[in-house]
C-alpha cells in the first residue's frame, strides 16, 4: 500500500512547487521545520522592533514643539503599536505563543532592530527617524509584501499602506528645520550625522556575511538581498538630503554615472555587531522599560480577566 | 424536523491562495463538519474558493452601525494619519 500523499518527500515536493510558482504558503499547509523557524524568528523580531521602536519616539511626545507635531507623533507611535500587534498575530499563526515571544524579547534571546538602541537626543531626531529609519523600513517592507508566507505578506500590505505618512512627516520636520535658523539647521545636520550610518545598518550585514539571506531568498521570504536594498536606499535618499541642503556624513559618497548608482563608504560593522550583542547605548534601557511597562500593566490584565469572570458568573446565575 | 433548530454558521471563502478569507453568506448545519460540506455545495459550485472557514454566527460579535457615529468619532478629525496631509516638494522623489 502506498502512503504516498503524506510522505515527507511528497509534502516537501508540494511545498517546493508552491514556492516555485510564487504561490503563498498558508498556516495550515505543511512546511519545512526550518522555514517555520526562520519565519518565527523574522516575524517576531519584526514585531519586537515595532514595539521597542515606540520608546525612542515616545520620548519626545511631551516635548513636541507644537500641538500639530504632537498629534502627528502620537498617531505615528500608535501605528507602531498596531503594527506590532499585526506581526505578533502573524507569528502566532505559526504556532508560536505571544507569551513566549514576549519572554524571549525580555530575556534577550530574541532581537529587535538595532537602530532603536540609539538615543533620541533632540527634536530633529524625530525628523531623522521618520525620514531615514522609516524610509529604510518601508523599503524592506515593500519587498516583504511579496513574501511567500500569506499572513506575513498580507500584514505587510496593511502596514505599508498605513505607514505611508510616517516617512513624510519625518521629512517635513527635517525640511522645516533645514529652512529655519542656523541653529535649527545645525540640529537637522547633527541628527543626520548620527542616524545615517545606523540606518544603513538596518538592512543587515553584507551579503557575503549574511547567514540567512541565501535560504530566505530561495524560500522567497525575501526578494532582494541586504546589499541590494541598502544600495537602493542610498540611491533614493541622497538626492533628498541634497534637497534639504544637508550633508550625508560619508566622504566616499559619490555618483557613479556609469553604474547609475551612488558609491558609498564602508559601514562600521564592528559597531553593528556590538549593538546586536547588547552593547549599544540604550539596549539595557529599552528592555528595562519594556519589562517595567509589562509589569505595570499586570493589574489591567488581571482586572479585565476578573471582570470577564464576574460577567460570565452573572450571566449563568440569571 | 425544523431547520431552525440547526445552528447558523457564517461562511468565509478564500478565493485564491494568498488572499484573505471573505465573508460570502451563511447557512444552517448540525455541526462544523457538516457546515463545511454544505458551504462547499452552496458557495463553491463554480470553483469560487480554495479554502473555506465556517464560524458559528453566535460566536461573532459585531459593532452596530447605528452607533457608528460615536464609535468611530475619534478617527474623524485625524487627517494627519494620511500621507496626503503632508506636502512633499515636487523635486523630492520616492516618498
Amino acid at each position: 500500500m502506498k502512503t504516498h500523499n503524506s510522505s515527507i518527500e511528497h509534502l516537501q515536493a508540494e511545498f517546493d512547487a508552491r514556492i516555485a510558482e510564487d504561490a503563498k504558503i498558508e498556516p495550515k499547509d505543511w512546511m519545512p521545520a526550518a522555514y517555520r523557524k526562520t519565519l518565527i524568528r523574522q516575524i517576531s523580531q519584526h514585531a519586537h522592533s515595532e514595539v521597542i521602536g515606540m520608546q525612542p519616539e515616545g520620548n519626545w511626545i511631551t516635548r513636541a514643539p507644537s500641538l500639530r507635531r504632537k498629534a502627528v507623533l502620537m498617531a505615528k507611535v500608535q501605528d507602531e503599536a498596531g503594527h506590532g500587534l499585526y506581526l505578533y498575530s502573524a507569528a502566532e499563526t505559526l504556532g508560536m505563543s505571544r507569551d513566549q515571544m514576549i519572554a524571549d524579547l525580555q530575556s534577550g534571546k530574541a532581537k529587535y532592530s538595532s537602530i532603536f538602541n540609539y538615543p533620541t537626543l533632540s527634536w530633529a531626531d524625530i525628523g531623522a527617524i521618520g525620514w531615514l529609519v522609516d524610509g529604510a523600513a518601508i523599503m524592506n517592507q515593500v519587498m516583504l509584501c511579496r513574501c511567500s508566507y500569506g499572513p506575513y505578506s498580507r500584514g505587510m500590505v496593511r502596514i505599508c499602506k498605513e505607514e505611508s505618512f510616517h516617512q513624510r512627516q519625518g521629512f517635513e520636520i527635517m525640511l522645516t528645520l533645514a529652512q529655519g535658523s542656523e541653529e535649527q539647521k545645525a540640529m537637522a545636520q547633527d541628527a543626520l550625522n548620527r542616524w545615517w550610518w545606523p540606518s544603513l545598518m538596518m538592512f543587515g550585514p553584507p551579503d557575503s556575511e549574511s547567514a540567512n539571506t541565501e535560504q530566505s531568498m530561495a524560500w522567497r521570504i525575501k526578494r532582494q538581498t541586504n546589499d541590494e536594498l541598502r544600495q537602493r536606499f542610498v540611491d533614493q535618499t541622497t538626492p533628498q538630503a541634497d534637497y534639504l541642503g544637508l550633508t550625508i556624513p560619508d566622504p566616499d559618497l559619490k555618483w557613479d554615472a556609469e553604474a547609475g548608482h551612488y558609491q558609498f563608504g564602508e559601514v562600521d560593522w564592528d559597531e553593528f555587531w556590538q549593538v546586536v550583542k547588547g552593547n549599544g547605548i540604550c539596549n539595557r534601557d529599552r528592555i528595562r522599560q519594556h519589562v517595567k511597562a509589562h509589569e505595570d500593566g499586570t493589574w489591567v490584565r488581571e482586572a479585565a480577566q476578573a471582570h470577564a469572570e464576574r460577567k460570565a458568573a452573572a450571566a449563568e446565575a440569571a | 424536523m425544523s431547520d431552525h433548530k440547526l445552528p447558523l454558521f457564517e461562511v468565509f471563502i478564500r478565493s485564491r491562495r494568498g488572499l484573505d478569507h471573505k465573508h460570502v453568506g451563511s447557512l444552517h448545519a448540525q455541526d462544523h463538519e457538516a457546515a463545511l460540506g454544505y458551504a462547499r455545495d452552496v458557495y463553491t459550485r463554480r470553483n469560487e474558493g480554495v479554502s473555506i472557514w465556517v464560524v458559528k454566527s453566535e460566536d461573532i460579535v459585531a459593532s452596530q452601525e447605528h452607533e457608528a457615529e460615536s464609535f468611530y468619532d475619534p478617527m474623524d478629525d485625524k487627517v494627519y494619519r494620511h500621507a496626503s496631509f503632508y506636502e512633499v516638494p515636487d523635486e523630492v522623489k520616492h516618498m
